[in-house]
C-alpha cells in the first residue's frame, strides 16, 4: 500500500491533522508499518499539489489540518478497485536459489530446500506467537499477520512440491533452454 | 521430567526384500506445556512416530517413557490404564462414536477406567465447558459442524488428568478459521501443562508449536530453534 493512498483514505473520514494522520496510519496497519512524521508532511505536500487535499491556509506545523478533495476522493476510489501487479515476472530470490542449487555439482539441493523451510517455519512461529499473545483482538494486526502467514504458508507449500518434484525427476535433465522457453510461453517482459 | 521420551527409537516393518525402516533412532523428548509439532512427507514416518509415543505400536528397538516409566516394562493391563488415563488422541477424522453424544464421547474414558458414570459425566461437561461446548453435550457427532466435532474429540483427549496429547493431522479436515481455533485448544491445553505432540503437514498448524521438528526417511533430520520475541518482526530490515 503507498502512503498516499493510506493518507487519502484515512481523510476521507474528515479533516485532520499532520501527527493525527501519522498515528492513525500506524495503528490501522496493526503498528508493524512505522512512518516518520516527515514522511507524513512530504506526501501532503505532494498530495496537495496534485490538488488532492487541500489545507486550510494555515503555516506549516501541527495546527495545520487538512481535508480530501473531490479529485482526491476519485483518485482513492480508483486505486482501491485496481488490482496490484502479481503478474511480476518468477524472478524470486528463493526460486533462483533452487534453480542454482538443482545444477551445482557438490551441492545437496534438499540440505539448501531444508535450511529454507527451516527458516521460513520459524519466522511463522514468531508470528503465530504474536496472534496467541495479542490479549485483546486487534482487527487490523490479526489481518496483517494472517497475510504475513499466508505468504510464508504459500513458499514453504512450493519449497515442498519442488523437493518432491526434484526427488522424482530423471537424475540427468534432457538438455535445453528451459528459462527462454518459459519466457515465451507466458510472455514475460525483458 | 519429560512427559514423553523416545530413546532411540526405530521401527521396522517387514523383513527382508519387504523390509521398511519407518523410523530410525529418533530421540526425542516433551516436557509439560510444551507443544513439538512433527512435519514431514508422507511416508516419512509422522504417524509411525504418534503411535508408538502413545504405546498403540511397540517400537523395534530403543525406548519410550511417558510420565517417566518404561513402556516396555509394562504389562498389557497396565499399557491400557496408562493409555485410558494419561494419553489423549485427537485424529484427523475426530473418531467419535456416532451413537453416542459428545458428553457421552468425551465420559467414556474415563467410565471405562473405573469412573462412576455420574462422575464422569460430571467431568465429561467441564471439559465440553472449557471448550465453549456446553450446550452441544446432548448432541451426537453427525448433528454437530466438522469444527465442534474436532472440539470434541480434544475435550475427550484432555478430559480428566491427561498429561499427554498426541494429535495426527488435526486440522487436516477443517478450514483455515476453524483449524486456527483447534491449534488454539491445544495450545491452551499447553498452557494448563499438557505436553503434546501434533503430526502435521499444515506449516500454519505447526508454527503454534513451541519447537518445530522435520522427518524424513524415518529420521529427525532438522528442528526449529526456540523462536525469539514477536518483537524482532517488527524491526526495520528484520527477517528479509
Amino acid at each position: 500500500m503507498s502512503i498516499r493512498h493510506a493518507l487519502l483514505a484515512l481523510l476521507a473520514e474528515g479533516p485532520k491533522y499532520g501527527l493525527q494522520l501519522r498515528e492513525e496510519f500506524e495503528s490501522r496497519t496493526g503498528e508493524v508499518w512505522p512512518l516518520n512524521v516527515g514522511q507524513v508532511y512530504t506526501t501532503l505536500q505532494r498530495l496537495e499539489r496534485d490538488g488532492l487535499v487541500e489545507s486550510d491556509g494555515e503555516p506549516e506545523g501541527p495546527q495545520k489540518s487538512f481535508r480530501l478533495t473531490e479529485g482526491g476522493a476519485g483518485e482513492l476510489a480508483e486505486w482501491l478497485r485496481t488490482p496490484p501487479d502479481l503478474a511480476a515476472p518468477p524472478r524470486d530470490e528463493l526460486v533462483i536459489k533452487v534453480l542454482v542449487a538443482v545444477r551445482l555439482p557438490g551441492v545437496d539441493v534438499h540440505e539448501v530446500i531444508q535450511a529454507h523451510r527451516r527458516y521460513l517455519v520459524e519466522l511463522m512461529q514468531q508470528w503465530t506467537r504474536l496472534k496467541d499473545d495479542e490479549a485483546e483482538f486487534d482487527l487490523s494486526l490479526a489481518l496483517v499477520v494472517d497475510a504475513e502467514l499466508f505468504r510464508l504458508d504459500s513458499v514453504i507449500r512450493w519449497l515442498d512440491a519442488a523437493d518432491g518434484r526434484i526427488r522424482r525427476a530423471p537424475a540427468e535433465a534432457p538438455p535445453g533452454k528451459p528459462a527462454v522457453a518459459l519466457r515465451r510461453r507466458i510472455g514475460v517482459r525483458r | 521430567m519429560s512427559v514423553l521420551e523416545l530413546r532411540a527409537v526405530s521401527k521396522v516393518y517387514g523383513e527382508g526384500a519387504t523390509e521398511v525402516v519407518a523410523l530410525h533412532e529418533v530421540d526425542l523428548a516433551v516436557g509439560p506445556g510444551q507443544m513439538v509439532a512433527v512435519m514431514g512427507p508422507s511416508g516419512s514416518g509422522k504417524s509411525s512416530l504418534l503411535t508408538i509415543a502413545g504405546s498403540l505400536e511397540a517400537p523395534t528397538s530403543g525406548e519410550v517413557l511417558i510420565g517417566g516409566g518404561r513402556l516396555a516394562e509394562m504389562s498389557r493391563d497396565e499399557l491400557a490404564r496408562l493409555r485410558r488415563r494419561s494419553v489423549g488422541y485427537v485424529f484427523q477424522d475426530f473418531n467419535l462414536l456416532p451413537g453416542l453424544t459428545a458428553v457421552e464421547n468425551v465420559s467414556l474414558p474415563l467410565e471405562l477406567d473405573g469412573l462412576s458414570a455420574r462422575r464422569a459425566r460430571a467431568a465429561g461437561l467441564t471439559a465440553l465447558e472449557r471448550l465453549d461446548l456446553a450446550d452441544r453435550a446432548g448432541h451426537f457427532p453427525d448433528q454437530l459442524s466438522g469444527g465442534e466435532r474436532q472440539r470434541v474429540a480434544i475435550a475427550r483427549a484432555v478430559v480428566g488428568d491427561r498429561r499427554l496429547l498426541l494429535a495426527d493431522e488435526p486440522t487436516g479436515a477443517l478450514d483455515s478459521a476453524t483449524g486456527e481455533a483447534v491449534m488454539r485448544l491445544i495450545r491452551q491445553a499447553c498452557k494448563q501443562g499438557v505436553a503434546a505432540v501434533v503430526v502435521t503437514h499444515d506449516a500454519q498448524s505447526a508454527s503454534w508449536a513451541d519447537r518445530v521438528i522435520f522427518l524424513r526417511d524415518g529420521r529427525i533430520t532438522d528442528g526449529t530453534s526456540p523462536p525469539p520475541g514477536p518483537e524482532s518482526l517488527l524491526a526495520p530490515g528484520s527477517g528479509r
